[in-house]
């Protein structure tokens, strides 16, 4: 599996995206400065954590409106599977490739804690190192993680199953452990045809026993089951 | 009664988001942007009476809580 | 020898003629200023007028604690660089070292909570990348007033969230750190940050600058009237907008900073760069004089090239404007372009703005007139230097064996004291800390110090703290001195790791007050005793003074910022007691010392009588031994004991690892049962382990006294005869008061 980092002025958890996917796949990823005129040919494509512009005046705002998220958007639109956390997930959901936005913190504060998520299905490329139902802690680390989408949209993607993780508690009830106010509990969703997936909390940082356990390495070693 | 209250830094304050997003905005193809502050807008419903009061308690307002008068300015607009 | 004035500044239009109440709003005595024109044998002009104030200020000069200082330990075989570099660098093996300092920002986060805390923090963490170090860990030591007093409530959300703001966006864990609480810091709050750096040991990067017409470059943020201080009221006159020159808050810009970090480092990997200096306290000022002092230099320096945000300015500002975000460095002749394209990419501001030269005088121009000509040599070695007279503090007399009461009830009295301001949990605090950014976090905050594994470092952990006990340091300074240190290697110790290094941050009342000054005298005597007496140096370090608001004085407050080293991430251990079986050890001697304990305090509502002694050597026997046990693989958990003594500490370790425990009190103590419970004796530890015959007979041959006080396992906490409460109820308790008290509801 190739894959590239975008790398933004701001971006800071790139490093440990690209760790864990070298430690699943055996390759480096390219890192992918966000003025360099061209993205390599890869299997995946990936937007990382970090404050890109400082996050000043909305998350991910500056990002998605620049030249590299256009092609990102290109080839995402092509076909090409993009994985987006945190910040990234804020920037990918505010260029439109993934429904809904991301707003304040219920709680109004940053929180970096482990948090527990259940795997809404395993039918997709992101999520086929799990199963449906499995509840993995990993954790987030954000202020700005707050799910929100109307009604109709909800109806759509919960119909449609692009929710790919929703907070819950240890037994896996999504009614508890919610860490920031999140709509229907919703920490990751797809593009309706499961190509990219946004999500807030950081399975990167969980993919060493010593260093909050190994349940996000599950997401990195499918990735490679699925795209070689 | 409506009121308005407008919160901007002071001048000579550094104003980091509304540098950065000057910047975005060049990059964006406004190169006709020069400077950039922004600020927050904060709309407030009263209960109607003397407008002079009103004035003063929002003045209160500002400096007890809307506004952080070590780098901030305020400026109140009362809507009839 | 200083080069004779050719070329006399001009006055620039308005410039005020100096008075005496000039003078004395640049915060320069009469002596001083005589002093100030016996170096420039003519009258100073504003500008030069300011840079010596700035330079004599008790910030850059250390004028009362110098004579001091120099009494701390400050070298070892394993120490690169102590004090007096932008921070201090130890070496940690395979060919890479750790730089790591504290500094406060106190006042400015009184003033501005948020702003000041957040500048804070990317203060130390530019002292730290400066030297080439990639910052991989942040520590916070913050004392708040009486939770009760009006304003510190809103101290603690700023402070925090400014903290959280900086150091989340720039991408560098905050890893440890402590909070207390007390009325004594009503008006004056202490925040200290520190940050650990990692770098490879032949790209360090120092400040002294060198070859003759090498480019002076200045690069980050531009220059505004941040920071500028009540002095600049009296440069007001210099033009008639005096509204927009009003001093102002520093605001930070923890993106312009990461852009900065990445930037520095992207160009220290070439061989651009000669010198290098952050622009901190009194920033162009004292930047520009240390790189030129340090290389036995002069520097001739064109104002009106520094990029400026605002118009208007003038070079008294453009000198000692304190805005964020800015660095000082020489380049390699012919290395400028390539440099300028590195910071260009970043979308930073690089602009040469002088040259060094061999006058050994600092000469600024503004539009091609001199505006200021300083001789730099007698700036620093004439600086002012007071050997101010001090007042010891006599050690209390100690307290009575029947002076302290047992609790009336003993689930009541621990529940208190787990649950009170200083004890209780500081979740809500690190919960708003990125703690696990960069994926090295073995041991996170809440513990006796945070391990880090080091970035490309073959499996190697340091372990970080901070500490210090200002109730002690205020009952008895040369104790609490000895304290603050022998906790912070002994926390250092209980992970397993070597004690190596510390810094240190001095924080204390008005130094021309004989009692606070012998405040300051007594902590650095007991000090230097224990980093002599634990092999545990300082090397980099930051003093606080005057503060006091109203002639009432904070508690002295000498923290202790430590780094430990850790062969094998692995092998660390933290406080949790995770499973049943394990035989509870205590290791050192408990004679019951309850003046100044957190008992006294809390249930008794006392604060009296002597610390806790420390005696040294077998502070360091009791360690080493600990240590030992450790890296031998024997010891599952690992408390120190300090604030609330035994009870307490078993208390968290079952808190934090989920298992409860039972413990006997052995009949032979010598005290009475709640001395021995919550006494505060130091240089012990709370051991877990599955082999207490080994451990038992090591410390039999070490000289080290070890007591088996029972069993872990259970869901509750008993001490036979005296008390049984759930684990689940201490955690309850612990958790809450933290978030009841920011919610409004404590």
């Amino acid at each position: 599996m190739k894959s590239a980092v975008v790398v933004f002025p701001g971006t800071n958890r790139e490093n440990d995206i690209a760790r864990a996917l070298e430690l699943s796949s055996g390759h480096k990823p390219a890192m992918v400065w966000h003025g360099d005129s061209n993205l390599p040919k890869v299997d995946l494509i990936v937007v990382p954590g970090g404050f890109s512009y400082g996050d000043y005046l909305r998350c991910g705002a500056m990002a998605a409106h620049s030249p590299i998220m256009r092609e990102v958007k290109a080839r995402a639109e092509a076909g090409t599977p993009v994985l987006a956390v945190c910040n990234g997930f804020q920037i990918v959901a505010e260029l439109g490739l993934v429904p809904g936005t991301l707003m304040r913190n219920a709680h109004l504060k940053f929180v970096c804690a482990d948090v527990h998520l259940r795997v809404e299905t395993g039918q997709s490329l992101f999520t086929s190192g799990y199963r449906a139902g499995q509840v993995i802690k990993v954790p987030v680390a954000h202020a700005e993680g707050n799910y929100f989408t109307d009604d109709d949209t909800l109806k759509r993607i919960e119909d449609g199953g692009q929710i790919a993780f929703r907070y819950s508690d240890a037994d896996g009830d999504v009614s508890r452990g919610n860490p920031n106010g999140s709509r229907a509990a919703i920490a990751g969703v797809f593009n309706e045809t499961k190509t990219v997936l946004g999500m807030m909390p950081h399975p990167e940082n969980a993919i060493e026993a010593r260093f909050g356990g190994t349940d996000g390495k599950g997401l990195f070693d499918g990735l490679v089951a699925a795209l070689g | 009664m409506k009121a308005r209250v407008h919160v901007t830094l002071k001048n000579g304050v550094l104003d980091p988001q509304g540098k950065a997003i000057g910047d975005a905005l060049h990059r964006l193809g406004f190169p006709e942007v020069e400077e950039v502050r922004q600020g927050k807008f904060i709309e407030l419903d009263l209960t109607d009476g003397d407008p002079a009061t009103a004035k003063a308690r929002l003045d209160e307002m500002c400096r007890k809580l809307l506004a952080n008068t070590v780098i901030e300015n305020y400026r109140v607009e009362l809507l009839g | 020898m200083t080069a004779s004035e050719s070329n006399p500044p001009v006055k620039l239009p308005n410039e005020p003629w100096i008075t005496p109440a000039i003078v004395a709003e640049h915060g320069l005595s009469p002596e001083e200023y005589q002093r100030v024109l016996a170096i420039m044998g003519r009258d100073p002009t504003m500008v030069e007028l300011g840079i010596f104030s700035a330079m004599w200020s008790e910030h850059c000069s250390y004028k009362s604690s110098k004579v001091w200082l120099k009494k701390l330990p400050t070298t070892a075989p394993w120490v690169i660089c102590g004090p007096g570099e932008n921070a201090g660098v130890i070496d940690i093996g395979d060919g890479q070292a750790a730089i790591f300092k504290m500094e406060s920002h106190n006042h400015p986060s009184f003033i501005e909570p948020y702003q000041g805390a957040a500048t804070g923090v990317g203060g130390i963490m530019r002292d730290v990348f400066t030297m080439g170090a990639r910052p991989i860990a942040n520590v916070n030591a913050l004392r708040f007033g009486d939770p009760a007093h009006p304003k510190t409530r809103h101290l603690v959300e700023g402070v925090v969230a400014g903290i959280a703001g900086y150091g989340n966006c720039m991408g560098v864990p905050t890893v440890a750190g402590e909070t207390n609480f007390h009325r004594a810091y009503n008006g004056n709050i202490l925040v200290n940050a520190m940050t650990v750096g990692v770098v490879p040991a032949d790209r360090i990067f120092y400040s002294a600058a060198a070859g003759l017409g090498n480019a002076v470059v200045y690069v980050g943020s531009k220059t505004g009237r941040d920071g500028i201080h009540g002095a600049t009221m009296s440069s007001t006159e210099f033009n008639e907008d005096s509204e927009s020159k009003r001093p102002t808050v520093q605001v930070g810009d923890p993106f312009v900073e990461k852009l900065v970090l990445e930037a520095c480092l992207e160009l220290m990997a070439t061989d651009a760069i000669v010198a290098i200096q952050d622009m901190g306290a009194a920033g162009l000022t004292s930047s520009s004089f240390e790189m030129a002092d340090k290389g036995e230099l002069g520097v001739e320096i064109e104002l009106d090239k520094v990029p400026m945000r605002e118009p208007g300015m003038n070079p008294y500002e453009l000198m000692l404007s304190e805005s964020q975000e800015r660095m000082l460095m020489v380049l390699k002749p012919g290395r400028e372009e390539m440099a300028r394209k590195v910071f260009e990419k970043w979308e930073l501001d690089f602009a040469i703005i002088g040259r060094l030269t061999d006058t050994r005088r600092m000469v600024l121009r503004w539009h091609g007139d001199v505006v200021a000509s300083i001789p730099i040599p007698p700036v620093v070695t004439q600086a002012p230097v007071y050997e101010r007279p001090w007042r010891e503090t006599p050690l209390p007399a100690p307290l009575a064996a029947d002076a302290v009461p047992p609790p009336a009830d003993y689930r009541t009295a621990l529940l208190k004291m787990t649950g009170s301001p200083d004890l209780s949990s500081k979740e809500w605090i690190w919960r708003q800390y990125d703690h696990l950014i960069m994926g090295n976090t073995a041991i996170r905050p809440g513990g006796d110090a945070a391990v880090i594994r080091v970035p490309d470092g073959g499996g190697k952990a340091l372990a970080i703290t901070s500490d210090c006990t200002p109730r002690y340091c205020a009952a008895h300074p040369e104790t609490g001195g000895r304290q603050a240190v022998a906790e912070a290697w002994r926390n250092l110790t209980a992970t397993g790791a070597l004690p190596l290094a510390c810094t240190d941050n001095m924080n204390f009342g008005n130094p021309q007050k004989p009692e606070v000054m012998g405040q300051f005298a007594g902590c650095i005597v007991g000090m230097a005793a224990a980093c002599a007496a634990l092999d545990f140096p300082i090397v980099s370090g930051n003093v606080s003074l005057y503060n006091e608001t109203e002639g009432r004085a904070i508690l002295p407050t000498p923290v202790i910022g430590g780094v430990g080293l850790r062969p094998d991430v692995n092998g660390c251990v933290d406080i949790g007691l995770r499973e049943a079986g394990l035989t509870l050890l205590l290791v050192g001697d408990t004679a019951g010392h309850l003046g100044q304990s957190i008992f006294l305090r809390d249930i008794h509502g006392r604060e009296e009588g002597p610390p806790p002694p420390v005696d040294l050597a077998v502070e360091r026997r009791a360690g080493d031994f600990v240590r030992g046990q450790i890296r031998a693989g024997r010891i599952a958990a690992c408390h120190d004991l300090s604030d609330g003594g035994l009870l307490v500490a078993l208390a968290e370790m079952a808190m934090s690892g989920g298992v409860g425990g039972s413990i006997a009190i052995p009949a032979d103590t010598g005290c009475a049962a709640h001395a021995f419970l919550f006494g505060e004796d130091q240089a012990r530890y709370l051991l877990a382990t599955n082999a207490p015959e080994a451990v038992t007979a090591a410390a039999r041959s070490a000289g080290v006294p070890v007591r088996p006080l029972g069993q872990s396992g259970g869901d509750t906490l008993t001490v036979e005869g005296l008390l049984t409460i759930s684990v689940a109820d201490l955690r309850r308790t612990h958790a809450a008061w933290m978030p009841n008290y920011m919610a409004g509801k404590a």
